[in-house]
């Protein structure tokens, strides 16, 4: 009994270093997240106030009151919503027919597809650019969300595809076999019985995609010209530009640019996770 | 990235021929809008891009002319190329390391069995957090904490760490490792969510056989954990390698590739040439040569994908 008191203190002491510790990475980690949300409050004669004070001395909305009463600024965020929901939707879809014919079908383009869709998620988007905003005024989508679409779908269809096809493997043939004993259709297979049971994996896929969608930069800066067309992530660099900077607003548009993908984190933490890791880690 | 079990071919004894045709052609229907995609998208652009750097004069004016690989010998031979080549290998190779230190450090803290699953999972939240900003959100973020009057300043100077106030980004001897900094932040959560679920799924028993014989702790995590992270390090370190390559958005808004190049990476080179010096057939070269890079680093990727299945 009595060398059980040096080791509880030991453990004790373990606990508290391990608690140091995850303090101090969790400054580094947030802070700068803090600092982003303490500014979107501050007046914009504050932000380099001497010395910099987390909590706001005086706090104030104008930063937001700024992006709301602008028409322009509002429509960034109705072009990255309108966008990211139409990418998510038609990269589910696209994404769930092709990969029921990979988990279930055996045909002979399989393995060349297959290969070809890992293969495509090495191709730099640098690379595509150049002949994109060729193809993309040849075909009459320059400036358009059409245009965005299409490309942000292949960028999302890749991982879509391999995620959606590890699912359907998981799910038994038995299914299929009892519809087709009924006889119903390989449609009807799909539709009514694996998708239905593949909520699960398609939360995961909708969310990664849709997080794709939001974030891309490059493309939107490329193939879009005029300010009513701009996404949310352009429309920040577009503050940056004008006249003075106006941080308070930089960082309120920040703070509401980022609110969708921690809404999703918050509500689907574990399809999250899940569907983030899965290109690496296997069970 | 998996590769595909094999599918039981669809039973189409009993119905007639013509089911059986359609029973065969049906996988090509499912995959049809996917391939229409991928070839109108991915396969047409390569061979377009592939294309031009063999040309001058493309897109913005009218009479190309074939100029062979003088394109590809220009670049190659330019030292704006090698100075970004540097940098992305500079930016790539810190970036990569980091990511994986910081990562496993932090998913060894959170998979502690010291503490409550409650306050891990508050930890665990708030070290996600930098992986669920946008490039355009955490570039801006940084500009403000990086600027000269700005937070980190303040921070250094008055510890002293810092004689005088530095503008981290706009300096030539500060920027590539300001924009380093930046990146490295935005990019660890990746790894240590991934190798944090390395370790929840090594075997217990393995730690409790390691106790059993009388490893330390230290000599625990060297002969079980790594071994059985090894895996998982490879791939992410690969495809964080491929990523990191490419980056462009954090580049371009934060320094725009400068002061005086300091920063200017592959990606931000090809970039300016097209669309700032509408040099579309040397930016072209410039795009092939970074998917050849790519391609041979994904190749590595795909082996050890294969070699862990």
């Amino acid at each position: 009994m009595t060398d059980m008191i040096p080791r509880r203190q030991q453990r004790l002491l373990a606990k508290a270093g391990v608690l140091l510790l995850l303090v101090l990475g969790s400054l580094y980690a947030g802070l700068p997240v803090l600092w982003m949300i303490s500014s979107s409050f501050k007046p914009n004669t504050d932000i380099f106030q001497y010395p910099p004070k987390l909590i706001p001395a005086v706090a104030t909305l104008s930063g937001y009151a700024t992006i709301f009463t602008d028409p322009t600024k509002v429509q960034f965020f109705i072009n990255s919503y309108f966008i990211s929901l139409t990418v998510t939707a038609l990269t589910l879809v696209v994404a769930i027919l092709a990969s029921f014919a990979f988990s279930r079908y055996e045909f002979p383009l399989k393995k060349v597809l297959n290969v070809m869709i890992i293969g495509v998620q090495a191709v730099p988007p640098i690379t595509l650019l150049i002949p994109y905003f060729g193809l993309v005024v040849f075909l009459g989508l320059y400036n358009t969300y059409q245009g965005l679409i299409l490309t942000y779908m292949v960028f999302t269809l890749p991982y879509a595809i391999i995620m959606m096809t590890g699912y359907f493997n998981t799910l038994p043939r038995e299914l299929d076999e009892a519809v087709k004993v009924d006889g119903g259709s390989s449609w009807t297979t799909l539709w009514k019985i694996l998708v239905p049971i593949s909520v699960p994996g398609i939360v995961s896929v909708g969310i990664y995609t849709f997080m794709i969608a939001w974030n891309e930069y490059l493309f939107a800066l490329t193939l879009t010209k005029t300010v009513e067309m701009r996404t949310v992530p352009i429309g920040i660099q577009l503050l940056m530009g004008q006249h003075s900077y106006e941080w308070n607003e930089m960082m309120a548009m920040s703070v509401l640019g980022c609110i969708p993908i921690l809404v999703l984190f918050l509500f689907f933490q574990r399809y999250f996770i899940g569907g983030m890791t899965a290109g690496s880690v296997k069970n | 990235m998996s590769g595909l079990k094999t599918a039981t071919k669809p039973s189409a004894r009993a119905a007639g021929t013509r089911s059986q045709l359609l029973g065969k052609l049906a996988p090509y229907g499912y995959v049809a809008p996917t391939v229409v995609l991928m070839v109108v998208l991915m396969l047409i652009p390569i061979v377009m891009v592939l294309g031009y750097s063999l040309m001058d004069n493309v897109i913005m004016k009218k009479n190309p002319q074939f100029v062979g690989f003088a394109h590809y010998i220009d670049i190659l031979t330019s030292d704006s190329f090698h100075g970004a080549v540097v940098n992305t290998l500079f930016f790539t190779g810190a970036s990569v390391i980091a990511h994986l230190v910081i990562g496993l450090v932090f998913a060894l803290l959170l998979n502690t069995d010291l503490l409550g699953n409650r306050t891990k999972a508050v930890f665990r939240m708030i070290y996600i957090l930098p992986w669920l900003f946008t490039v355009a959100i955490i570039a801006i973020l940084w500009r403000l904490l990086l600027a000269p009057n700005g937070v980190v300043n303040y921070v250094l100077t008055s510890s002293h760490l810092i004689g005088s106030q530095i503008a981290w980004l706009a300096e030539p001897q500060y920027a590539l490792l300001a924009v380093t900094f930046i990146n490295i932040w935005s990019g660890y959560p990746f790894y240590m969510t991934s190798l944090l679920a390395g370790l929840q799924g090594i075997p217990t028993e393995l730690f409790e056989a390691a106790k059993v014989d009388g490893a330390n702790p230290l000599q625990r995590f060297v002969s079980i954990t790594l071994p059985q992270l090894r895996p998982i390090v490879i791939s992410m370190a690969l495809l964080d390698f491929i990523w990191t390559t490419q980056q462009f958005a954090l580049i371009w808004m934060t320094t725009g590739g400068g002061p005086l190049n300091t920063t200017e990476m592959l990606s931000t080179f090809t970039y300016k040439l097209a669309f700032s010096r509408y040099q579309f057939g040397s930016a072209s070269a410039s795009a092939a040569i970074v998917l050849v890079i790519s391609l041979v680093l994904a190749f590595f990727y795909v082996r050890a994908q294969k070699a862990r299945d």
